[in-house]
């Protein structure tokens, strides 16, 4: 047992609560007003928001020109929420006296986000580039059905993809680009 | 004088049957209490019926199931990158650590080398929802003994951990990062200077954490004693992690028993304690999650350069096999065994979850006890419902 | 009285009543947001509630709107008439005890001979209406949260009781104006710039009797009978909309009664110490407003201890209460008989 005199733990603990009080409500000592808005660790939603990490993964964005319709991400969805459907068409040929080349041209691509489970399969096995994650999180619907988002409102998302961060000293990952 | 009617007479009885009923339920000589599934301390919908003579219980039996999502079923329609995504809501405290023993069978049944660099990130965040999971408890601890304000704290200092994992990951709470070959991607910049910064903050709450409810005489008086397990029990059981270590158990899979993770290359200390009690339980959480802190300064430190992913074919099909790995989670022991016949998907994934058979010790232990202290050794047990009933 | 216009005693106590009524209401709600919704939330480094009303203050209003409007249920075996008598005994034994806590030279709804006698008297009521709502509820836990809140009120009652006998032993009478007086006008050696505060000679009797409110009040550490992580709620937990309201009420009133009591006791109450010269007429203004200040800064310590620790185990706390609070409190009472006497 120590000799000196411990001061007795719940005393100490009155003191934990009290110099947290303390903090919030003086974030800048005691000689300034109280401002315990700024204190505290609270983000008063909606009037501040807090900017979430560019990679946090909010909305699902399609770059239409990009998609084959190849249904990979449909297919390896978890919860199958990705709805494709596409018809053939024939292209111009790239060049003099080619054959046409047959594309796929997409009719519908919806992302059920009642389904989603932003797990971002879908994003990782696109082979074109054409899905990206967006941090947006506000698109929350008073009906059910309006979650279905559509492949405009997809297209839209793609103003709200940020570009792609560098990475840390030692990879050797290549940061990639977005499509505008 | 009015007769009195039949009617009345019906009421009489009826009247007197409501009390007898009332006073066989309330008779406080073997009652029987429903603890959960609805309850605040069983951290998730666990029941457990206690038989109690006045407040000391004389029986008890956990019931799980309620939380039951057929994980081990559902394994069987799903390829290898889709179960790596539900895995992480077993033990959704500490969701990255739920990915590490499945995707490590994954790459022992294909026989693939994760490049170093993806090792070591994969240990950062390994350590990274130990802490965040065992934040929760030293918070949570408080509030089933009735201290209310820690658990505010855990969360605030759990914040900035999951900001760390958010910005690499992109989710705070189902990382989804782990892959057979590597991880996703790599580490964003200035990620590991504010990683020096957010295991200060961690640090400061341990130490906040033991001023306010370690040191508090109450709390003491609480935990000192109750719901001891003896060291033989404790195996018999299949007690796991911080539990077993509380009882002097020195097992520790992570340096016992190290797969795929690059704790062989650092300095680090496991902390047991001989009592094996509830304060046991806690304290050597407490010092976990300061040697984690620890462990992830080291880490960040001598992250080697070079690729975090290994070359793996586009489509994965695991050659047919099987694989058990298991690693050391926050919870206890996790482990996978994986029986692959060559497919797209696994053929059969076995999950061993730790909290399970940490629950299992319960109707040993609850005997002659009082009915708060089934509550403060439930808080010290540990365990997620999630985990129990996968 | 203070317009210079008779009136007849009947009139008197109406308005006397009507005034305390308010007085406690509005010192409950002032209580109840300052502590419950925002010191509380600056401990734990949260904001508390910020919408309703300029930085929250309109919460408690929205929160007995809330209440006034829910539905009346009741479990299905639960006895009805006393299920709802039992908020209403505590609520009536928690303003009870607000008749005789004097808030200025002049300002008591009735100034008893026995005052402080009548106080604690009247506080150890609400356990048969915490009993009372226990049985009534038909459900296990409520029982088990009414047979612990009975064990632990009865407990606490003799350390509350004898923690007051100190001061009654030095201010020589059990009415409450008087102990006031004796705090204002006394001097300790000589020395009357602060008058004679009872808390400075009677330590120990302050801290008994604080450690003894808070478990009155079934707060942390001595909440078992509500233990919010056991039983939820313990006794109240059947009740909901207006009943609840009223156990609400009831436990913040008691707190600023008790504090009340406590600064009464202890802290000189609404007087100022007397050396200070301070007339008549002010202290008819200035008497409530220092009351109210005293009880508010205890109220306030009382949660602060109530938000920092955690919480004893029923057979603990009656071990505090029987072992540790009772024999301190004797030896507090045969030291200050002694000293009285010798000084």
């Amino acid at each position: 047992m120590p000799s000196k005199p411990k001061v007795p733990g719940v005393l100490k603990g009155l003191g934990v609560t009290l110099r947290t009080a303390k903090e919030t409500m003086f974030p800048d000592g005691m000689l300034r007003p109280p401002s315990p808005s700024r204190g505290a660790a609270t983000v008063q939603y909606p009037h501040e928001k807090e900017a979430p990490a560019p990679r946090a993964r909010g909305v699902i964005a399609l770059k239409i020109e990009n998609c084959t319709a190849c249904m990979l991400c449909a297919r390896e969805c978890p919860d199958w929420c990705i709805y494709i459907e596409a018809h053939k068409t024939l292209a111009p040929p790239r060049r003099e006296g080619g054959k046409p080349r047959s594309v796929n041209d997409l009719d519908r691509f919806d992302i059920d986000y009642s389904l989603c489970m932003y797990c971002g399969i879908c994003v990782e096995v696109c082979p074109f580039d054409a899905l990206f994650w967006s941090p947006e999180y506000e698109y929350s619907e008073v009906r059910i059905q309006d979650l279905l988002h559509e492949k405009e409102r997809l297209d839209q998302w793609m103003d709200t993809v940020p570009d792609f961060e560098a990475y840390e000293a030692g990879s050797e990952a290549k940061v990639k680009k977005v499509p505008r | 004088m009015t007769a009195i009617t039949d009617r009345q007479k019906l009421q009489y009885i009826a009247a007197k049957a409501a009390d007898a009923r009332v006073n066989v339920e309330l008779e406080t000589e073997g009652m029987t209490l429903n603890i959960g599934p609805q309850h605040p301390a069983t951290h998730g919908t666990l029941r457990i019926v206690a038989r109690l003579d006045g407040e000391q219980v004389v029986a008890a039996e956990p019931m799980a199931g309620y939380m039951h999502r057929g994980y081990e079923k559902l394994t069987e329609v799903r390829t290898y990158a889709q179960v790596t995504t539900l895995v992480n809501r077993i033990d959704w405290l500490g969701s990255f650590a739920n990915e590490v023993p499945f995707i490590l069978a994954a790459e022992q049944l294909m026989g693939v080398e994760p490049p170093p660099r993806a090792t070591w990130i994969r240990t950062i965040f390994f350590e990274m929802s130990r802490i965040a999971n065992l934040i929760l408890f030293l918070g949570d601890m408080g509030v089933q003994l009735g201290a209310i304000t820690p658990v505010f704290f855990a969360f605030r200092d759990r914040e900035f951990v999951l900001d760390q994992i958010e910005r690499v990951t992109g989710g705070r709470f189902h990382p989804n990062f782990d892959r057979i070959g590597g991880l996703k991607d790599d580490l964003p910049k200035g990620w590991i200077e504010d990683n020096k910064r957010t295991m200060d903050k961690v640090r400061s709450f341990c130490d906040e954490i033991e001023d306010l409810l370690l040191g508090s005489e109450i709390f003491q008086e609480r935990t000192r004693g109750i719901g001891v397990i003896p060291a033989d029990v404790a195996m018999q059981y299949g007690l796991s992690g911080a539990n077993a270590r509380a009882s002097g158990i020195d097992w520790d899979l992570r340096r016992d028993n190290c797969i795929g993770l690059a704790y062989p290359d650092l300095d680090w200390k496991v902390w047991t304690h001989p009592d094996g009690d509830s304060f046991a339980r806690f304290w050597v959480r407490l010092q976990e999650v300061r040697e984690a802190t620890t462990i992830i300064d080291q880490l960040c430190d001598g992250i080697p350069s070079g690729p975090v992913m290994a070359k793996v074919p586009r489509i994965i099909k695991v050659p047919e096999g099987e694989a058990w790995v298991s690693t050391e989670n926050p919870l206890g022991e996790m482990g996978y065994y994986v029986i692959s016949k060559g497919d797209l998907t696994p053929f059969r994934v076995k999950i061993r979850s730790a909290s399970f058979n940490n629950v299992s010790i319960t109707p040993w232990l609850l005997r002659g006890v009082y009915v708060p202290d089934i509550i403060t050794i439930l808080a010290s047990l540990y365990f997620i419902l999630g985990d129990i009933d996968r | 009285m203070i317009l210079g216009v008779e009136l007849a005693y009947w009139q008197q106590t109406i308005i006397r009543v009507l005034a305390g009524l308010v007085a406690v209401l509005l010192l409950t709600g002032g209580v109840v947001y300052l502590y419950l919704f925002k010191f509380v939330s600056f401990m734990q480094s949260r904001l508390g509630p910020m919408e309703a009303g300029p930085y929250g203050s309109l919460q408690l209003l929205a929160e007995v709107g809330k209440w006034l409007q829910k539905e009346d249920i009741h479990t299905k075996d639960s006895d009805r008439f006393i299920f709802g008598l039992a908020p209403a005994i505590v609520l009536t034994s928690t303003f009870l005890m607000f008749v005789v806590i004097p808030a200025g030279p002049n300002a008591v709804i009735a100034d008893l001979g026995t005052g402080i006698y009548y106080v604690l008297a009247m506080s150890s009521l609400s356990v048969i209406g915490i009993l009372m709502a226990g049985w009534a509820s038909a459900n296990k836990y409520a029982f088990m949260g009414a047979l612990r809140a009975g064990g632990q009120l009865i407990a606490y009652e003799l350390p509350l009781v004898l923690a007051v006998i100190g001061v009654v032993i030095q201010a020589g009478s059990l009415n409450l104006q008087d102990i006031v007086g004796a705090q204002s006008t006394g001097s300790i050696f000589g020395f009357d710039g602060i008058g004679n505060p009872y808390i400075l000679t009677q330590l120990i009797g302050f801290l008994v009797f604080m450690i003894a409110v808070q478990a009155e009040l079934t707060q942390t550490p001595f909440d078992m009978p509500i233990a919010e992580s056991e039983l939820v709620a313990g006794y109240q937990v059947e009740y909901t909309g207006i009943r609840f309201l009223v156990y609400f009420i009831s436990e913040f009133a008691t707190a600023v009664g008790f504090a009340a009591v406590a600064s009464t006791l202890f802290l000189g109450g609404w007087a100022l110490p007397a050396s200070w010269g301070l007339s008549d007429g002010a202290m008819h203004v200035i008497g409530p407003i220092m009351i109210a200040t005293k009880a508010v800064f205890l109220v306030g310590v009382v949660f602060w201890v109530r938000f920092s620790f955690p919480r004893f185990r029923e057979d603990q706390l009656q071990r505090l209460a029987w072992k540790v609070l009772i024999p301190l409190a004797l030896a507090n009472i045969a030291l200050t008989a002694v000293l009285k006497v010798v000084f």
